[in-house]
């Protein structure tokens, strides 16, 4: 009885060292195999977690045959593509601003994504390109960096953070994996953002956009970004980049959600309409002119014939 | 790539194309005027298929005069603007259809304004404050909705305009390196440096 009762508590000496054997099973998920030695990285340096692919001879084509592609708009899985994210860092943070489209070819499949992903307190992720890759592994480095937490008993940086996910899509490079990402937040050496995608790019940089409204977003950010920009204006500059981007692009639109990162992490912003932002302006919000983007609404009243100036009119007096 | 742009202001239009004549991977010639001026106050910026290109836009020209000539007075901006999309889209339907994009800025001297067309290949046209053509236009036109002005004076028009060259410079991977640019106002048409 007794070691019956033992076998299946929660608590005590042996369930404590069953606990730590599952824990220890877990951790040889990751196999080291892909690297000569852990060369100081400690615990992140465990190598790559191995995954289970549908067992097929070649995986990736499967994947491939399967997915949206332009030589076959009939296929059985269409991946979100269209969007557009950005992220810049200047004197007082970090903003970031996203659309909330997701489109599945030419369908708009939902005007309510959030492309923005939490990862802890002082981290977050932007979505582009495969919606479920970007969730799944941005989900999965917020496990990782609370894992780094755990055992270093100090946050993770933005830079180790972004490593991480940059050499696990590289492993996955070639299987379709498909995922362009900003990761975001505030460390020790203060604000930070990293450009990650699933071809294995990683670059550290103060201003990014992705996604196929980033051209238009890039038009209005680069002209109105200067690193001493005050929050307001940073702000401002966020939403009204993602509305150049809303408004241009088809493929993104909807609304945009905007966050500021400072020393004490992140804070949402809010949710603004792009059509309202267009015909009333973000509303009352800190740097809003209070009117709205719209071309029409923004030159309302101004022409640009230039007539003559009228004859003077000379009046006879008798 | 090939990348136009034109603006509106107060009194004048701008009209801005680069000058590099490429074929495949290699830049033939770094000052072409791709700039044709059609009339005492219209000119025309045309990019497309090489060839086409510079044959369409000696065509429209020559009519244009034509007209002028049989006429003794130039067609008005709206209706150069109309004959020439009109021979777009006829040619559109024939067995080897003309491939120009067409940007037209005029000033239309009894409406004391100027006036500006964006016309592509398909035969589309339509009369715009501001407008681009070519992969500039994907930065462009986000940064001219944003600081386009119809009321600028010709300064701050220019300034608009090296935001917009600026830009394309700084984010378009085969960037074109220069422009030329061309005024049209009252006073009729002329080249600036930027």
């Amino acid at each position: 009885m007794n070691t019956f009762v033992q076998r299946f508590s929660t608590t005590g000496a042996l369930s404590e060292a069953r606990k730590a054997k599952a824990l220890a099973a877990d951790d040889e998920e990751f196999s080291d195999a892909a690297w000569g030695s852990e060369a100081g990285f400690g615990n992140i340096a465990n190598g790559v977690p191995t995954f289970a692919v549908p067992a097929v001879p070649d995986p990736s084509a499967f994947l491939r045959l399967h997915t949206d592609d332009h030589a076959d708009p009939s296929c059985r899985i269409k991946i979100q593509h269209g969007t557009t994210t950005l992220a810049f860092r200047y004197k007082g943070g970090v903003i970031v601003a996203v659309d909330s489209r997701a489109t599945a070819g030419s369908y708009i499949a939902s005007g309510t994504v959030k492309k923005v992903i939490e990862i802890n307190p002082y981290l977050l992720g932007t979505m582009a390109g495969g919606a479920a890759d970007c969730q799944y592994w941005e989900t999965y480095l917020g496990i990782h960096c609370r894992l780094h937490e755990l055992r270093n008993r100090e946050r993770i940086s933005v830079s180790a953070a972004s490593k991480y996910l940059s050499n696990l899509v590289y492993s996955y490079k070639g299987m379709g994996l498909s995922m362009g990402t900003m990761i975001c937040g505030w460390d020790k050496t203060g604000p930070a953002v990293f450009y990650v995608d699933s071809d294995g790019t990683r670059l550290k940089g103060d201003l990014f956009s992705v996604g196929s409204g980033s051209t238009h977003a890039y038009g209005v950010l680069d002209q109105g970004y200067h690193w001493d920009l005050s929050d307001e204006e940073a702000q401002e500059l966020g939403r009204r980049s993602i509305y150049a981007a809303g408004h241009r692009d088809a493929f993104s639109g909807n609304t945009c959600n905007l966050y500021h990162i400072k020393q004490d992490g992140w804070h949402f912003l809010g949710n603004f309409d792009i059509s309202k932002m267009h015909y009333e302006g973000p509303g009352d919000v800190p740097g809003s002119f209070g009117k709205g983007y719209g071309y029409d609404i923004r030159v309302e009243g101004r022409s640009s014939a230039n007539p003559p100036p009228a004859a003077p009119t000379t009046t006879v007096t008798a | 790539m090939e990348t136009s742009f034109a603006i509106t202001g107060k009194g004048y239009v701008i009209v801005a194309a680069d000058t590099t004549a490429a074929r495949s991977i290699v830049k033939m010639k770094t000052d072409e005027d791709k700039i044709k001026t059609l009339s005492e106050h219209l000119v025309m910026a045309y990019s497309g298929e090489p060839g086409d290109t510079l044959q369409f836009a000696e065509y429209v020209s020559r009519n244009i005069r034509l007209y002028a000539i049989r006429n003794l007075y130039a067609l008005r901006p709206a209706a150069a603007a109309a004959w020439i999309r009109r021979a777009l889209a006829t040619s559109l339907r024939s067995r080897k259809p003309y491939s120009v994009n067409l940007l037209l800025g005029g000033y239309d001297e009894t409406e004391h304004a100027p006036k500006l067309y964006w016309v592509d290949y398909l035969g589309t046209m339509d009369e715009v404050p501001f407008a681009a053509h070519g992969y500039g236009s994907y930065f462009a036109l986000s940064l001219l909705d944003r600081y386009h002005d119809p009321s600028a004076s010709l300064e701050e028009g220019l300034a608009t305009l090296k935001r917009c060259i600026d830009e394309v410079s700084k984010r378009l991977v085969v960037s074109p390196g220069t422009y030329k640019v061309k005024i049209v106002d009252k006073d009729g048409v002329r080249e600036v440096e930027l």
